[in-house]
């Protein structure tokens, strides 16, 4: 369990970061909290040649609202939005999932623009970010350009990050005030993926859920945004019927993998009632 | 591979190496620099046995390569004693409390468990347990981890400590 | 007497002898980070091996090209099969009188099957090297599934077997077959089936699972070519008997082998055994001429050294419709993997499984284990366990559940109608063993009330009920276990390991200021000897705890001994400390009449030295004593004070327990909660009461891991699915319940000092409530078994299957 050898830079702004990754193509891997990465080394299953260490770069950490919108820098640490009050204000779901991430020592390493940039379906950031309706800046030799959370995933581990383009920020529009929000997770015990998990966000008027959007984690090659699952229940004041309508559409557009946290089939299961789940504890508002 | 020149302090001092820039830093802990009370027990970033302490913050020390420590501090479990070499209010609850068997976990432990109380002076016994669950003991089942903790807890802030009833 | 003269009370809490909550003495170390395993060890010169493994579960191994891993800076030699076989040591010979191989000879028959060794200058090095190393495999097919292992067309497995229609354990029905062990009377059994008026069957499975303690398996070995001498650190259980081992197989005289086990970072039945590594690393240290380090990682932890369990077991009891047990029949397919490499005692090819008739008196009984090979990782440990005795605890406690399910009778109240009683011990059980003693009623009670066990029940009612109605999506399952169990191996006329009785040891030797030095046979992991061993000493001879310093694990110092596991140290070693204590007090005795000038006779102990009988002034203390066995003892009398004990036990002992736990089950998800867990044990005298809690916590975390989800689990092509810390589930606090405690003390007859051990304990009887549980929970709605592990999705299976989840 010891990494390939590989070269090793530190550049101190983005300009250079961004540079040596053109410079050094395929053969360059960004680190950042090196959570994902520094395991598949370990395995030898990753073996780049040069490691691009952003953790020099301070422009990429920090969390700022800019207007109704939360921006956050990609080398911020999952126990820095912990302990971020302006998160916890404006986007406590952001502040609940980063809770259900790893253990305590990962979070203090691991960073939101890890989770959300590497593609691993079992993250837990980037169906969140879909469901906010959040969206990524994206910084390259040739200038910058940010995408849409809900555009960025494109296979497991495959995202629109282009060669030599370094996710930099995530911008989140701030919710409403009195928006309800909740992200349940089933897991095995702490440390482990999702087995299954999702994100609600949503608005209620009258009794009546007047906005929603709801995200799905690990249950498919790519986070999902059960769009179909959260029309659903819009205009309902969220009765067992549009309950279990809202599961059922969410449902259809899953395909998780079995693997040990068990068959295909549980997964889509649990991965309704999770969705059941959110939507009545994001409308209790607590 | 070239080797690259790191300088960071460990417990206090200031210490030197020369590494590959793959070197881990529990490599370096443990191989160049001899301190073998961090231990290595999963590799794959579950265990937390490797956990030390870096600039205020607990990390496992097997998932971070030793280059990127330059500059940092370092506290590792040769560093938690007393100035004066008596057991730390940890050390010795962890001692008073049995919250340890076969030993290899506690290093990690205790480095997590300093920086829980750094943080959270007073934590509950639900916040212990979400605090120390990046480490795993295979011995004692953490119900007398938690009560070392907490018997740590209340002498650093000069509180009685009262033993939980079964 | 002044007020400075201690009391009595003041002068025995001095010696921190047994019955003292004693602050362990290792904790001084281990929390400073000046422990001292087996990885800490750098020995100059010192090279690394690792090793590369087979990918395929089963394959022929076509070509083995070491060239590029030759040329990769640091790499010194690639060993593989072909180069031990010019030391004879291509294959080694297992505990269970099997052969294993030490590098994959031809084929390879499971996962991570260690293939090649590469020796480097350091770790790195080495792993560098095994990546260049490019092996040529032809896949077979594998076999996974046991129950197909004795089919006619299944494939042959062990080539090396050809031919060979007995092996160790007597004869072989097929070319998959290891062993068939048959105890019992079968006629009887039969005739009380035939004429019973309820019976049960069920198949019980024990899944394969792994005790990965937190340490895993290293090495480190140094062979002195000038002096002929190998030296040995390793994290070993049985450090003497590794001793022995390597002199049998690497035909070295054994007064040349220096085995050393240092501080060992827990064990639980993985370093009872004799590995590939161990081998490789001191035939790496014998080529070389340097020192070379082994240390595997955790995934080959998991995957390849010793699994544990893997039985499954077919179970019928036989009953009155009273609820009075009249006959237990067995049939156990035993999963051995690729080699038998059970570290049983040699005789005992299933352990001591036939203690499966558990704490019931039962009239009669049949036993038969068919040992099978399959293309899985070697190994059949004991983990955290006396050989077997979980599976057989499982198996029994599970069947009483079925039985009483049947029989539509509380749990609880079949166990007390079927208890073995106080009176009836000595308890011949119907399948050979002598239980020495037991008060399985009180306990089993005690418990009860403690848990307010009635009114559980009536819980557990009201909450089917509204189950029923529609009202509640959760229910409670209440598991009973009661278990006894079997340890302290052994007796030598039941127990050895490759011809070595299974005794153990003890010398101490007293030096002339009152202080003292006591090696043993054993080797503690996280038990606590150093501390407990010293109480014992405290206790019978006088002389603080503090004062008495403990040493084991270096075979060079240490009296020899079988090791430590199967909660066998303080079973036999502690009685080895005893009685080597009784020697030095029977001399110190000697000493004091003849300074005190009364005969021996009038002599009577107190405490912490020796009293004229009617005259208190006169007194002479254990420390004075010392002191004189240097200068000045009694003509004729050598002078020293020290003794040495082996101590060969006259029968095992049987601790017992009753534990209860309570959990709730969400049946849309599968999501357990315990919300209770009740554990009273009965291990004897109780020598350190913080250290058995301890333990007690400790291994009921590893019980409920077992039982709710921790498995080797293979797929069909034989890679292992659960190969990590992820999906090998491993509790960290946050999942691991609180435990509550209790005990009763019914101590051994037969032990100098009564105590019976407890290490084992909670994961024997553990399992069995966890599961228990889970089965009780769901048995209202038509569920006989449900088999372990009982992780999440198997629980939401189980609703699935029974109706309860759409």
């Amino acid at each position: 369990m010891i990494p390939g050898p590989f070269n090793y830079h530190r550049p101190a702004s983005l300009a250079d970061a961004v540079n040596l990754l053109a410079t050094l193509g395929d053969e360059a891997r960004p680190l950042a909290g090196g959570h994902s990465l520094v395991p598949m080394m370990k395995l030898r299953l990753a073996t780049p040649e040069h490691l691009v260490d952003l953790h020099g770069i301070a422009g990429l950490k920090g969390i700022r609202r800019d207007g109704n919108r939360l921006v956050i820098g990609a080398m911020t640490t999952q126990h820095e939005l912990l302990a971020s009050d302006e998160v916890a204000k404006s986007v406590p779901i952001l502040h609940e999932a980063a809770l259900l991430i790893a253990d305590p020592q990962v979070r203090y390493r691991g960073t939101i623009g890890g989770n959300v940039a590497n593609g691993d379906p079992g993250n837990d950031m980037p169906a969140l970010m879909m469901t906010l309706g959040a969206s990524y800046r994206l910084e390259g030799k040739s200038g910058a350009r940010d995408v849409a959370a809900a555009e960025f995933y494109q296979g497991a581990y495959f995202t629109a990050l282009e060669p030599g383009e370094l996710l930099t920020a995530v911008s989140i529009p701030v919710p409403p005030a009195g928006h309800g929000s909740a992200y349940e997770k089933l897991k095995r015990k702490v440390g482990d993926y999702a087995t299954a998990a999702a994100a609600v966000v949503l608005t209620m008027s009258g009794g009546k859920v007047a906005t929603c959007a709801i995200g799905l984690t690990n249950l498919a090659e790519t986070p999902l945004l059960a769009t179909d699952a959260a029309n659903a229940v819009i205009g309902t004041s969220l009765d067992e019927a549009s309950l279990k309508k809202a599961a059922a559409a969410a449902q259809a557009i899953m395909s998780p993998a079995a693997d040990a946290r068990g068959p295909v089939e549980y997964r889509k299961h649990v991965g309704g009632i999770m969705v059941m789940r959110a939507l009545q504890r994001a409308a209790r508002g607590n | 591979m070239a080797k690259t020149h790191i300088t960071m302090k460990v417990n206090g001092t200031e210490v030197e190496g020369l590494v590959e820039p793959r070197t881990l830093l529990v490599h370096f802990i443990r191989e160049n620099l001899q301190m073998t009370g961090t231990h290595i027990g999963c590799e794959t970033t579950h265990c937390g046995a490797c956990t030390v302490d870096i600039d205020g913050m607990s990390i496992k020390s097997c998932t971070m390569f030793a280059v990127q420590a330059e500059g940092s501090d370092v506290t590792t479990i040769e560093g938690m004693a007393n100035a004066d070499g008596s057991l730390s209010a940890l050390q010795e609850g962890f001692r008073m409390m049995h919250g340890l068997q076969c030993g290899f976990c506690t290093p990690g432990m205790i480095l997590r468990a300093h920086r829980l109380l750094k943080e959270n002076p007073s934590p509950t016994e639900a916040e212990i347990r979400m605090g120390i669950s990046g480490n795993i003991c295979r011995c004692t089942g953490y119900q007398n981890i938690v009560k070392a903790i907490q018997y740590a807890a209340a002498k650093i802030n000069g509180t009685q400590f009262q033993e939980a009833a079964e | 007497m002044n007020d400075m003269t201690p009391t009595r009370e003041q002068r025995s809490a001095a010696l921190e002898g047994m019955g003292c909550k004693r602050k362990r003495v290792e904790d001084i170390r281990f929390t400073q980070g000046k422990g001292n395993y087996v990885d800490d060890v750098k020995l100059p010169g010192m090279l690394h091996g690792d090793f590369v493994r087979s990918p395929h579960a089963h394959a022929r191994v076509k070509k083995i090209d070491d060239t590029e891993a030759l040329k990769v800076p640091g790499v010194l030699a690639v060993i593989t099969a072909e180069t031990l076989k010019t030391v004879n040591l291509a294959w080694m010979p297992t505990l269970a009188g099997d052969v294993q191989m030490v590098l994959a000879d031809g084929k390879v028959l499971f996962q991570n099957q260690e293939v090649a060794f590469v020796v480097a200058t350091d770790r790195y090095a080495a792993d560098d090297g095994i990546n260049k190393v490019v092996v040529e495999y032809e896949q077979l097919t594998p076999l996974i599934d046991p129950f197909k292992a004795m089919d006619a067309d299944a494939p042959v497995l062990r080539e090396d077997l050809a031919g060979k229609t007995s092996g160790a354990h007597g004869p072989r029905k097929h070319h998959n077959h290891i062993f068939e062990w048959t105890v019992g009377d079968k006629e009887l059994t039969d005739a009380a089936f035939n004429k019973a008026e309820v019976t049960i069957k069920e198949m019980i499975s024990y899944h394969r699972t792994h005790p990965s303690p937190l340490e895993t398996c290293q090495c480190v070995c140094s062979f002195d070519k000038i002096k002929g001498e190998l030296t040995i650190y390793g994290t070993f259980q049985a450090p003497h008997v590794i001793r022995t081992v390597v002199s049998l197989i690497a035909k070295l005289p054994e007064q040349k082998i220096h085995v050393i086990a240092p501080d060992i970072g827990g064990g639980f039945g993985n370093k009872v055994g004799a590995y590939p590594g161990y081998i490789c690393a001191a035939v790496a240290s014998i080529v070389t001429g340097k020192p070379v380090k082994w240390v595997e990682d955790r995934i080959e932890n998991l995957t390849a050294t010793s699994f544990a369990r893997d039985y499954h077991m077919t179970t019928e009891i036989a009953a009155t419709r009273e609820g009075k047990v009249t006959g237990l029949r067995v049939h156990v397919l035993a999963d051995h993997g690729a080699f038998d490499a059970c570290a049983d005692p040699s005789k005992w090819p299933a352990g001591f499984f036939n203690i499966v008739t558990g704490s019931y008196d039962f009239p009669t009984a049949h036993l038969s284990v068919d040992g099978i090979y399959t293309n899985k990782a070697p190994g059949g440990v004991a983990y955290r366990c006396s050989f077997r005795v979980t599976e057989a605890a499982y198996c029994i406690e599970r069947a009483m559940d079925i039985l009483a399910q049947k029989l539509d009778m509380d749990p609880a109240e079949l166990r007390l109608k079927n208890f073995i009683k106080p009176e009836q011990f000595p308890y011949h059980s119907a399948l050979g063993w002598e239980y020495d003693s037991g008060d399985y009623a009180t306990a089993m009670k005690k418990a009860m009330e403690s848990t307010k066990y009635a009114e559980l029940r009536k819980e557990q009612a009201v909450k089917r009920a509204a189950f029923k109605r529609g009202e509640t999506r959760e229910i409670m399952g209440i598991g009973v276990s009661f278990f006894t169990e079997i340890v302290g191996a052994g007796p030598s006329k039941n127990c050895d390991i490759l011809g070595i009785a299974m005794f153990d040891s003890c010398e101490i030797r007293m030096h002339p200021t009152g202080a003292g030095i006591a090696r043993m046979g054993t080797k503690s992991q996280g038990q606590g000897h150093e501390t407990t061993w010293a109480q014992i000493i405290a206790t019978e001879i006088g002389i603080p705890a503090d004062n008495i310093m403990v040493e084991e694990g270096n075979t060079d110092t240490a009296p020899y001994g079988l090791g430590t596991y199967g909660s066998r140290s303080t079973p036999v070693a502690g009685a080895a400390i005893a009685m080597a204590a009784r020697k030095i007090k029977a001399k110190a005795q000697m000493i004091a009449a003849y300074k005190l000038e009364v005969h021996e006779d009038d002599l009577e102990f107190d405490i912490d030295g020796f009293r004229v009988k009617g005259l208190p002034e006169k007194f002479m203390s254990m420390k004075d004593i010392c002191w004189v066995a240097y200068n000045s003892v009694p003509p004729g009398m050598e002078p020293g004070l020290e003794a040495v004990s082996y101590y060969d036990p006259p029968n095992m002992t049987y601790p017992f327990g009753a534990y209860i736990c309570v959990m709730d089950i969400d049946v849309d998800t599968g999501v357990y909660k315990v919300r209770r867990f009740h554990a009273l044990d009965d291990c004897g005298t109780r020598i350190n009461p913080m250290i058995i809690e301890g333990q007690v916590h400790g291994g009921l975390t590893e019980a409920f891991a077992i039982a709710m989800g921790q498995e080797i689990r293979y797929d069909a092509e034989g890679n292992v699915v659960t190969g990590s810390f992820m999906d090998f589930f491993m509790p960290t606090a946050v999942e691991t319940p609180h435990w509550e405690t209790d005990f009763t003390v019914t101590p051994s007859p037969h032990h100098p000092i009564g105590a019976k051990g407890v290490g084992e304990s909670p994961n024997v009887g553990g399992v069995p409530a966890f599961s228990n549980a889970v089965n009780d929970a769901f048995s209202f709605l038509g569920s006989t078994h449900i088999q372990m592990p009982h992780d999440y999705w198997r629980n939401w299976k189980a609703a699935k299957e029974l109706g309860a989840v759409a």
